[in-house]
């Protein structure tokens, strides 16, 4: 197989192919991805569903490049590659996920004409090093940055969330989404913990009815027979046992010889826990939160002092309260002046749907918020989730680097333009690489306008004619279907978001371009656990 | 075959059920191990140099590994074949010694049976092939000792180092970089070296990695990052002059090891039961508050309790931080780490300038750096990059750069890389044959034929015409009397590896040498390959 004299070099089932062929394998298997996701980008992108293969055959349904490409069961090493960045990209941004694989894919496409046109490897390597420098260069030229005038970045952020919302499933509410999204942010005062603005999803009405709380809700039901309303509440939020509290230090054991002794020790029991609610309810509280669960006996004692127990709040759940009500959560209860109290407005229960939920309004800090999601249907619901997502990760990460781009394709559009003439100044065969790289730049546009049912081929054209003018502002208006101004029609994107597509996608295909043998190993066996 | 006979004719059995065994035996043995080692160098020699190509590996789970580094490579291959596991332990052994020049010990090997294969067509013995190998390897070495050059650097002129360092990662997929990257390592080498022992402890050199950013973004700290945060989500982010007590005992209730039970059969024993335990909690907590600790970094997990009782005392605290991690802690921050709390003393603490929890990305990734420590004797190497698979492969060219760069500090001598110093020792080793009467001469001619195929295969992956360059090359060498004509991979315009800043270890390349003659004695001293066939 490799050279005749040895039969097996490798074990049995792994497998090895070398250059043209590896090549080619790469590049086929990360453009078959690329085209993929290209139908969902844009406005004017499709959803795709996705089936899984677990119990239940659950259903999603999207257009979030990165939601796609990890349901995906994949063999092919190079799209593991794009994949992987289409990952990151979500992580680190949490936007752009399909613009970076189909840049990547196309920057492979460009490359395997080259390749085909005896041009080495590395060769196009180098010039797509140098394109992609030049290309963030010229995105660095032309950027905008409002940060010190607070009214023009907040539309500036408006703008950017319509942007994202516009391709999603909420496009049709985008102005409302982009609103809530924005106030969510806002609030965060810089701080790109998003962990803070909570999200509930709840069926039925429609995407218009989704609202911003300013306050906190939470998705648990109040303890029987406790108020259900509370003014200037004293929170406690707590995270300890109040089921059975048991003895800790290892190997105790309860071991009794009669009935009597039985008794007593569940009256110690018993008289341990009412303590500890003692404890609790001294330090001036009227309503308590915790994470475990709370057992019937010490919810009666709560409902007797006319408090109001919260049991069974997760860990999100506490901690995203104790933030916002500026309290601690406390496991221990011996020095209750020392101890920081959370406070409220007003606690009461709220009726969203058919569904009850406790509502904290009016409270100290104001970090965090929650966004009540309503939907027709639960694919809606997590659709929009995901968009919404994206919009307050694209949102929270420009707050912090404020720099704004025009979108609708102009941000391509000015690095082709860069990169175009980068190519003619540079001598050798790397300009051919250069040149390439610009082509797949323009396919970014080309795509969007694709998805749009647009004539590509000549909105392109003009939108290179109108870039060839010093300072256009010219993009693509999937809406009307023509060159526009974008600066007019308002349609923004985060630099930041830009510069991670455009170097995770150089990076990728560049660490392709440079495989010349995939080796693949045997597949490990699996045992049958039947 | 495996049957021989008596004296007295008796047929007798020597390879028990030899008919489930396949035999290979003499010159057929021998041929088949060469050309199993050939075709594992054949797989690397496309990596070799600046512009080697990568290797893509799918592990049998599926993952993805992409790199050029040649251990890498032959340790994830799979390979089943007896001498290409002979091939992968020798990239591994200059892995271990040497750190860098993986490729190239295997291409070398690969090399030299090609050309003892030849030989022994020709009806010379393998172990007088062998033994001229070995002559040749010999007279390589003490060549390379001749031309090696001396340089100076030290703690301030670090450039030197950082060229060399440069050399090492040019032929890496980071090498857009090189630069940044180099002086990382050879910063990161600076600070943990010990310079009068002229030892380098890399154990000090923490390399850790996070997705996301651009490779750019990589920095070297000096201090420790720790992927953990505070255990609650309310502790102080930032503590400034942080004392550090470092303990490796959980805040949780005793366990003792020895089997016991506590029997309560009285309301009385369940009380005070109970309040031992609350003081036991309270004690742990306050012994630390006592000694004077402003941060707990702990090995093992705490109790709810006791969570709640550090950030009630204002005693930020860090849990299931891994046993590496604690020892670097421990010998940055000067600290001592504690096993029980009772030994606890304001001595054995660590101290650190400024310890800060970090968010990334728009998940809740955070990590906990811990900066100007009061001993800066442990560093760490933080690698950016934009997938999975790039942060893994940069990690791997840190390692190699570190390696080298502790090479150098332990032995600074240099040889001119770019195919320089094999070209030299070629030669020497071609000039030196003709003195040698026995057929060893041949074995030796053929070393240095073998030696040239380094050049050669960094002029082909350069795109170069290799017979060509590398005669051009070798004329150069012996007309000037100068050994540092190389490849030139660059496209730079001079083939002076020097002017060029093209430098390689000394060591590094005797041991490739060596490494390499050995493992091709091993291959060809086998004359007889028993393995069960299959069924």
């Amino acid at each position: 197989m490799i050279t005749c004299g040895v039969e097996k070099l490798f074990k049995d089932e792994a497998t090895e192919e070398k250059g043209e062929r590896a090549r080619m394998a790469s590049f086929v298997g990360a453009m078959a991805i690329a085209d993929l996701v290209k139908t969902t980008l844009g406005p004017k992108g499709m959803d795709k569903i996705l089936q899984s293969t677990g119990r239940g055959h659950s259903v999603t349904v999207t257009n979030d490049g990165a939601t796609i490409l990890k349901s995906l069961h994949i063999d092919n090493p190079a799209a593991k590659v794009l994949i992987d960045i289409s990952k990151v990209q979500d992580d680190e941004v949490g936007d752009g996920t399909t613009s970076v694989v189909v840049l990547a894919g196309e920057l492979l496409r460009e490359a395997e004409k080259l390749v085909g046109s005896k041009i080495h490897p590395m060769t196009i390597i180098s010039g797509y090093r140098m394109a992609a420098d030049c290309a963030r260069r010229a995105l660095l030229d032309r950027v905008k940055d409002n940060k010190d005038d607070a009214e023009k970045f907040r539309s500036d952020l408006m703008r950017i969330a319509m942007t994202t919302l516009s391709s999603k499933i909420l496009s049709q509410d985008k102005e409302h989404f982009a609103k809530l999204a924005v106030d969510a942010v806002m609030r965060l005062k810089g701080s790109t913990n998003l962990e803070s603005i909570q999200i509930i999803k709840k069926a039925g009405g429609s995407l218009k009815d989704s609202f911003l709380d300013e306050g906190f809700i939470l998705d648990k039901k109040i303890g029987l027979g406790q108020p259900k309303r509370i003014e200037n509440a004293n929170i406690l939020v707590a995270n300890t046992a109040m089921d059975t509290d048991k003895v800790k230090i290892y190997g105790a054991r309860v071991r009794v010889d009669s009935m009597a002794k039985v008794a007593q020790i569940e009256g110690a029991e018993k008289e341990k826990m009412r303590e500890k609610v003692q404890k609790i309810i001294g330090h001036g509280i009227n309503c308590f939160v915790n994470r475990q669960l709370i057992y019937n006996f010490p919810e009666e004692l709560f409902a007797d002092a006319g408090i109001l127990a919260i049991e069974h709040a997760d860990f999100d759940g506490i901690e995203r309260l104790a933030l916002v009500t500026g309290g601690e959560i406390a496991s221990t209860f011996d020095n209750p002046e020392s101890v920081k109290l959370g406070h409220c407005k007003l606690i009461e229960e709220i009726m969203i749907g058919e569904d009850k939920l406790i509502h904290f309004s009016g409270v100290e800090m104001g970090q965090a918020c929650t966004i009540v999601l309503r939907g027709a249907s639960f694919h809606v619901l997590d659709e929009a989730e995901r968009s919404l997502h994206d919009a307050l990760c694209v949102l929270s990460q420009t707050v912090n680097d404020s720099r704004v781009l025009l979108g609708g394709g102009w941000p391509e559009m000015v690095m082709a333009k860069a990169v175009d003439e980068l190519a003619r100044k540079t001598p050798g065969k790397k300009s051919h690489a250069i040149e390439a790289f610009s082509r797949a730049l323009i396919a970014i546009p080309t795509t969007i306008a694709d998805n749009a049912g647009l004539d590509s081929a000549e909105l392109v054209a003009q939108l290179r004619a109108e870039h060839h003018k010093e300072h256009s502002n010219a993009g693509i208006d999937v809406i009307i279907g023509s060159v526009g101004d974008m600066s007019e029609l308002g349609i923004s994107e985060a630099f930041k978001v830009k510069q991670a597509v455009l170097l995770s996608a150089t990076e990728a295909a560049e660490m392709i371009l440079r495989v010349d043998e995939i080796i693949t190993c045997a597949p490990r066996r699996r045992e049958d656990r039947m | 075959m495996a049957l021989a006979f008596d004296e007295y004719g008796r047929p007798f059995i020597i390879l028990r059920e030899q008919e489930s065994k396949s035999r290979l035996r003499g010159l057929d043995a021998q041929k088949a191990n060469i050309a199993a080692g050939v075709a594992v160098s054949r797989i690397l020699r496309t990596s070799l140099g600046p512009k080697g190509m990568d290797k893509m590996l799918q592990s049998p789970d599926g993952d993805i590994t992409i790199t050029n580094d040649g251990a890498t490579i032959l340790e994830q291959m799979d390979v089943d074949n007896q001498i290409g596991k002979l091939m992968v332990e020798l990239s591994r052994s200059q892995d271990y010694e040497i750190g860098d020049g993986t490729t190239g010990v295997v291409v070398l090997a690969g090399a030299l049976l090609q050309q003892s294969e030849k030989l022994l067509e020709r009806g010379i013995h393998p172990i007088r092939v062998a033994e001229g190998f070995e002559i040749s390897s010999r007279i390589a070495v003490d060549h390379l000792e001749k031309i090696a050059h001396k340089f100076d650097f030290s703690a301030t002129n670090i450039e030197p180092l950082v060229q060399t360092c440069m050399t090492t990662l040019s032929s890496k997929i980071v090498n857009r970089c090189k630069r940044s990257l180099a002086e990382i390592a050879v910063k990161s080498v600076m600070a943990v070296a010990d310079l009068e022992r002229k030892d380098v402890n890399l154990d000090l050199i923490k390399v850790e990695g996070k997705v996301g950013g651009k490779l750019e973004d990589t920095e070297l700290i000096y201090g420790i990052v720790v992927d953990k945060d505070m255990s609650h989500p309310q502790m102080p982010k930032q503590i400034e002059d942080a004392k550090i007590a470092i303990l490796t005992c959980p805040f949780e209730p005793p366990k003792p090891k020895t089997k016991h039970k506590v029997d309560i059969d009285t309301v009385e024993k369940f009380q005070t039961l109970r309040k031992q335990e609350q003081k036991y909690f309270d004690d742990m907590v306050q012994r630390c508050k006592d000694v004077g600790a402003t941060l707990v970094i702990c090995q093992w997990g705490f109790d709810d309790e006791a969570n709640h009782l550090l950030m009630h005392r204002n005693l930020p605290a860090v849990r299931w931080v891994g046993g590496v991690e604690l020892e670097l802690i421990a010998i940055a921050t000067g600290g001592r780490i504690v096993p029980r709390f009772q030994e606890l003393t304001p001595e054995k603490l660590g101290k650190a300038g400024l310890v800060r929890e970090k968010a990334f990305g728009t998940t809740k990734d955070r990590m906990l750096y811990i900066e100007h420590c009061a001993n800066s004797k442990a560093v760490t190497v933080f690698i950016r990059g934009g997938n999975k698979m790039m942060i893994e492969e940069t990690k791997r060219s840190i390692h190699d750069a570190l390696c080298v760069a502790r090479n150098l500090i332990r032995n600074n001598s240099i040889v001119y890389g770019g195919g320089a110093a094999e070209i030299s020792c070629s030669i020497a080793v071609e000039a030196a044959a003709d003195k040698y009467p026995g057929v060893e001469q041949y074995a030796i001619r053929a070393f240095a034929d073998a030696l040239d195929s380094v050049p050669m295969a960094l002029a082909e992956n350069s795109g170069l015409q290799p017979i060509e360059t590398l005669s051009a090359v070798k004329a150069q060498q012996i007309k000037e009397n100068n050994h540092c004509c190389g490849i030139d991979c660059n496209d730079t315009g001079t083939n002076n590896m020097r002017e060029q800043n093209v430098f390689e270890t000394l060591i590094g390349k005797q041991q490739q040498i060596l490494l390499a003659t050995q493992v091709v004695k091993m291959i060809l001293k086998i004359d007889d390959v028993i393995s069960p066939s299959d069924y």
